[in-house]
């Protein structure tokens, strides 16, 4: 690592910490899968989170979206996972949680909705008395008070006749109506961050719009962080304030939805926007990026994204490229972006 | 619920009949006179015909068959060849001890069974798991007849502790449920239990390994459910399988005894099915089957309606 690029990650990193207090304080994780096989899974990833806003972690199958999300509530197989790195909530360490204290802070602070709500939820439980498990164990209300909540959270996702399917198992209710009890199981004890990972890639296109249009008005009115992973930009453009892009277990570019979007300045950013299908003419063969993500059984040394880039240099190959700081939670770790950073 | 269990109770009819059709076909496909064993060897013909027709061998076989039908539908199975007493009369004594016996020993082989089965797939690949499917390999592959002569050999030969053989003490006394009597019933129990623990232990050791790696075991505790809240949901999981498997054990210790109820003597169907074998007693025979037949059928259906009572994906859909 040169000592240009330390001082340039040191001022990143005091732009970060100056901001007022983050709800989510992630530093340089580190996840790695032994076995057989290792897995370089999430490669130094960093990031902040204020409180009430809505961060979207954008990137392809096995680029470590789920597996970053995981980590806040320590959802990996502990014999089997070596994570490295700081990861904070709310000025809490949650890697050093243990315990009562990782029961308390898991669906108590930060909760999660899962990709596929028929494998998430308990199918011989009730979709009431798994909601009203989560109230009785995080705030001590009896069974019939955390009954009621559970209504009352049915109602608040708007799912229709909510005390009928308070009694329904999950396998008798919709897809679409299953994520809504999902996230109104999530939401049942008030969490500071909720975690979506992926929560409409299950659901038909129609349904799909229908939850990310109830995500983004619950996110409003209960003023919670929310971290929402998806593969698709245009769901990402939806809900989020701010898009981080991951490639091969890093953050490659990072800034608001805005920023973004409209001026993406890493090669792999621009691929997925051109690869979009939005607007597309028919018969046109899309720009989708040539290659495949490289496998991730060492830690990658050089730019992961280099051997697909068509504006490949010789030092993505000799070693990473350095995170260019362009403003406030603006960063891109590509070469082609460093003079914008000088500037 | 309730309409489930009816309309499985209706769906038994026809297996029952049919299982009675086969019963009584089979006896008699089978070779042998079944009045060698009553008359001497050197009776005359005349009296060979006598006997057939007071017994109604002669006539054909679906006139029999209706005959018994008819017989059993009126609770009377017949006069046993060998003894001259009741079908029904032997076979309701023999009954009590077996369901004494096999139910005692599906409780031991069920509780332990799952107790290894649990911990067996809560801690896989550990040695803990090994050790717990050792058991239970042995528990499945070891003949049981042995076993069975092991254990009287140990506990009442040289320790003397247990009586090896019968069903409580001065012959075949009526039940109590004493020390006395219970100590007759623990070698027998013992050694049928093993079986049943191995395939429910193994049955349960695959379930909560399966549960354990489905996501929603991963989404209780994402909303914070103590290791103890977690248990619970694998254990409501697991349990419609576990009980299903327990329940088709019993049917298999009811009538498959016979080896276990010959090495300690103890007086259930399954001895008294070995008895009317050798001595080809007809009535006896079919009586025997029949019942034992008819455990399997019911136990079949009070699983059914159980696991649908426990598992709510299996009646309404």
């Amino acid at each position: 690592m040169s000592v240009q690029e330390t001082a340039v990650q040191a001022t990143a990193l005091r732009e970060l910490d100056s901001r007022e207090a983050p709800l989510v304080r992630v530093r340089d994780l580190t996840v790695r899968f032994k076995g057989a096989r290792d897995v370089f899974a999430v490669n130094g990833v960093g990031f902040d989170l204020p409180p009430g806003r809505v961060l979207g972690i954008l990137g392809e199958s096995g680029s470590g979206k789920s597996v970053t999300l995981k980590t806040l509530l320590r959802l990996l197989p502990e014999n089997r996972t070596d994570i490295g790195g700081t990861v904070e909530v709310q000025g809490r360490d949650v890697l050093a949680l243990e315990g009562r204290e990782l029961a308390d802070h898991r669906g108590g602070v930060v909760s999660m909705i899962f990709q596929d709500p028929m494998l998430a939820l308990d199918p011989v439980y009730t979709i009431g008395e798994q909601i009203a498990e989560a109230v009785m164990r995080h705030e001590g209300l009896d069974a019939s008070a955390a009954m009621k909540r559970a209504l009352e959270m049915l109602e608040r996702v708007r799912i229709p006749s909510p005390e009928r399917r308070l009694k329904a198992y999950p396998h008798e209710i919709s897809g679409g109506m299953r994520q809504r009890a999902m996230i109104a199981l999530a939401l049942a004890c008030r969490p500071e961050l909720l975690l979506a990972d992926e929560p409409t890639t299950a659901l038909d296109a129609t349904v799909q719009m229908q939850i990310l249009l109830l995500l983004r008005d619950l996110q409003k009115e209960f003023g919670m962080g929310v971290i929402f992973v998806t593969h698709d930009i245009g769901v990402a453009v939806e809900v989020c304030d701010e898009i981080a892009v991951m490639y091969a277990g890093e953050f490659v570019e990072t800034g608001t939805v805005r920023d973004v979007i409209r001026d993406p300045k890493h090669p792999y950013t621009k691929g997925l926007l051109a690869a979009n299908l939005h607007g597309a003419q028919k018969g046109t063969r899309l720009d989708a990026i040539p290659g495949a993500p490289p496998p991730l059984d060492t830690a990658p040394t050089s730019c992961s994204f280099a051997p697909r880039c068509a504006h490949v240099q010789d030092r993505c190959r000799a070693a990473k490229p350095p995170a260019a700081v362009l403003g406030p939670g603006r960063m891109v770790r590509c070469v082609l972006a460093e003079g914008a950073a000088a500037g | 619920m309730f309409l489930y269990a009816l309309k499985r109770l209706i769906y038994v009819l026809p297996v029952a009949i049919g299982v009675s059709m086969v019963c009584f076909m089979l006896v008699h496909i089978a070779p042998g006179d079944p009045l060698i064993s009553v008359l001497p060897p050197d009776a005359s013909t005349e009296l060979r015909e006598q006997m057939r027709r007071a017994y109604g061998f002669d006539r054909p076989l679906p006139v029999q068959y209706l005959l018994w039908l008819m017989n059993v539908f009126q609770g009377n199975l017949g006069t046993s060849i060998a003894t001259g007493r009741a079908v029904s009369e032997e076979l309701s004594k023999a009954v009590g001890n077996t369901l004494m016996l096999s139910v005692m020993a599906t409780l031991i082989g069920f509780v332990l069974g799952c107790l290894f089965g649990f911990v067996a797939g809560y801690f896989r690949d550990t040695w803990i798991d090994k050790l717990a499917s050792f058991i239970s390999v042995i528990g499945v592959s070891v003949p049981h007849y042995w076993l069975g002569m092991v254990l009287v050999i140990v506990f009442s030969v040289q320790l003397g502790w247990l009586p090896a053989t019968g069903a409580g003490p001065g012959g075949s006394g009526a039940w109590v449920w004493d020390w006395e009597h219970v100590k007759f019933l623990i070698l027998p129990a013992v050694t049928m239990s093993v079986i049943p623990m191995g395939i429910v232990s193994r049955t349960v050791r695959a379930l909560v390994a399966d549960i354990l790696s489905q996501e929603f075991v991963q989404g209780l505790r994402a909303k914070g459910l103590l290791d103890t809240g977690v248990l619970r949901h694998i254990v409501k999981n697991a349990a419609p399988t576990a009980l299903a498997v327990m329940g088709l054990q019993l049917g298999y210790l009811l009538g498959g005894s016979i080896l276990i109820e010959t090495v300690f003597s103890w007086p259930g169907t399954g001895f008294l099915l070995g008895q009317a074998i050798f001595q080809r007693d007809i009535p006896l025979l079919q009586g025997v089957i029949l019942v034992l037949a008819m455990f399997f059928v019911f136990l079949n259906l009070a699983v059914d309606v159980m696991q649908s009572a426990l598992d709510p994906r299996v009646q309404r859909s």
